[in-house]
């Protein structure tokens, strides 16, 4: 089981601050309990700013195919819109980044794990429930995945030929996200402040 | 003494490396850092390198100290957590160890106990934020210390001859930004890339020490191209290691390579540092032929 959380006001509003925002909601998996009546709120207040394109709700937006399918017939609403802001867990936000190569995809929620069975986590992503999401910060490549130390402030000095140094058969994910931050025009975002990783999983402690 | 002190005085600092031994006799190690180190400004003493379990860095520095040689403090965040971490700074301080060098640290798959829990709680950026807070007087939780607060040399590492050296740049920047006063270098074989990623790390107006590793034989290189991350070492050198093979078993001609490199790079950085990996013995005459 997985839980996912707002992001808080001030760090979403910032996210769309200004820009033209289409708004993907992922209802999600039997997984996954997501905040439903949050979300309606804080999107109407950002349509009430006239900003957003469009938004459509879906499910399993994890699985490529019935994503592009759902997507289809809103084009041009994505088209007008330089963010896409998703609400959805972590692996729906990789998915979603990975198909928009050049458009800037934000993550709006945290993912936490839940004890219990956890969801079948599909193909290529992973999100390992961190609490704390990072995707906006890593141009929708997850750090604590796709870097065998899940570094979050950059890479460690030991990728050889692209590779990680743990395993010769992985790319080095902080290349990846290097490389897709390059393409996307973002790299300024690696001057973000030093994060520093909360293990703590009790709500109260978490803040 | 702290190194940065003398990097503000304008000296060209050389520091070198020395690797604890797997066991409790340091009498070796302190018998060659007195013969042939003690004229060079610091001593860095790595932290269980590539993830091998040796004697502790901390207790090296303070037995070197106690020989009156300047030890720099390596830490990796690999087998200690933020508490941890933290305590094994302050502690460093306590034992007036002034110079830190802090570093994320090899994966625990890649030492003699690859069963272990690897830890990277902080990273070397958080880590090095971590110890400007103590700095100032607070620990990472928030809370004060008690009397005086430590201050460090706070040392960091880069990669100039990565074949991704924009992104080593960009993660140098972070260092900066979170505190970082000095730079060591991973071992450097291509003064061109050296002196070009210099021309773009200049901007962070930080110094930085070129590194050496003295190059043993033929074989040793062409095992660092294939297994050390941001090492190349080009075809004409191996071949130059190869020719004459007395010499370069006698060390002679790594010493040679090593000092040419070092002459060249000299006028765009600010100090060198040395890891001989064993060969300790060859630092007096590299930097003679160097003419540091
Ligand atoms: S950073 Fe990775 S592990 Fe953390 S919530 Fe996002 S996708 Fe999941
Ligand atoms: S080589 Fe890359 S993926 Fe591997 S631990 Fe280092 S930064 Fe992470």
């Amino acid at each position: 089981m997985l839980i996912t959380q707002l992001k808080s006001k001030e760090t979403i509003a910032s996210l769309a601050a200004g820009k033209k925002v289409f708004i993907i909601n992922c209802h999600g998996c039997k997984e996954v309990h997501f905040p439903e009546k949050e979300a309606i709120e804080l999107q109407k207040e950002l349509a009430a700013d006239g900003n957003v394109t469009g938004s459509i709700t879906t499910d399993y937006i994890c699985n490529p195919e019935n994503m592009k399918l759902r997507l289809e017939g809103h084009k041009s609403e994505i088209e007008a819109a330089e963010v896409v802001l998703v609400f959805s867990c972590g692996v729906g936000v990789q998915t979603i980044a990975e198909y928009f190569e050049d458009k800037k995809v934000c993550a709006a929620c945290d993912t936490y794990p839940l004890p219990g069975f956890q969801g079948v986590t599909p193909l290529e992503y992973d999100c390992d429930q961190c609490g704390e999401c990072y995707l906006n910060i890593t141009g929708g490549i997850c750090p604590i995945t796709a870097c065998s130390k899940s570094l979050v402030n950059g890479q460690c000095g030991g990728s050889k030929d692209g590779k990680c140094e743990v395993d010769g058969n992985m790319e080095c994910g902080w290349e990846r996200i290097y490389r897709r931050l390059a393409q996307l025009g973002r790299l300024d975002v690696l001057k973000c402040p030093t994060q520093i990783r909360n293990f703590a999983t009790d709500d109260e402690v978490a803040k | 003494m702290k190194i940065t002190e003398l990097f503000e005085r304008g000296e060209f600092v050389v520091s070198a490396e020395v690797g604890p031994p797997k066991g409790i006799h340091i009498e070796h190690l302190l018998e060659e850092a007195k013969t042939y180190l003690s004229d060079i400004t610091a001593v860095n003493v790595t932290d269980n390198q590539s993830s091998v379990m040796r004697l502790g860095s901390l207790a090296t520095c303070k037995a070197l100290k106690d020989e009156g040689l300047t030890p720099i403090f390596q830490i990796t965040c690999r087998d200690r957590n933020r508490i941890a971490l933290q305590s094994d700074i302050l502690s460093a301080a306590a034992l007036g160890i002034e110079n830190l060098l802090l570093l994320t640290g090899d994966h625990t798959k890649m030492g003699d106990h690859p069963q272990a829990k690897p830890v990277f709680d902080l990273d070397s950026v958080s880590l090095i934020h971590t110890v400007k807070k103590l700095e100032e007087g607070e620990d990472l939780g928030g809370n004060k210390l008690v009397g005086e607060p430590p201050k460090f040399a706070k040392g960091a590492v880069v990669s100039p001859c990565s074949d991704s050296v924009d992104a080593q740049l960009a993660k140098m920047e972070r260092k900066v930004r979170a505190g970082a006063d000095y730079f060591q270098t991973q071992a450097v074989y291509e003064p061109e890339k050296f002196i070009k990623f210099m021309e773009k790390a200049k901007q962070f107006g930080k110094p930085v020490q070129l590194g050496i590793v003295i190059p043993k034989s033929a074989g040793m290189a062409k095992f660092m191209n294939a297994n050390v991350a941001g090492v190349h070492v080009p075809d004409e050198m191996i071949e130059e290691l190869k020719k004459d093979k007395e010499k370069t078993k006698a060390g002679i001609t790594g010493v040679e390579i090593a000092a040419r490199i070092i002459k060249e790079c000299k006028p765009y950085c600010q100090g060198v540092h040395i890891m001989a990996l064993g060969w300790e013995s060859k630092v007096p005459d590299l930097l003679k032929l160097a003419e540091i």
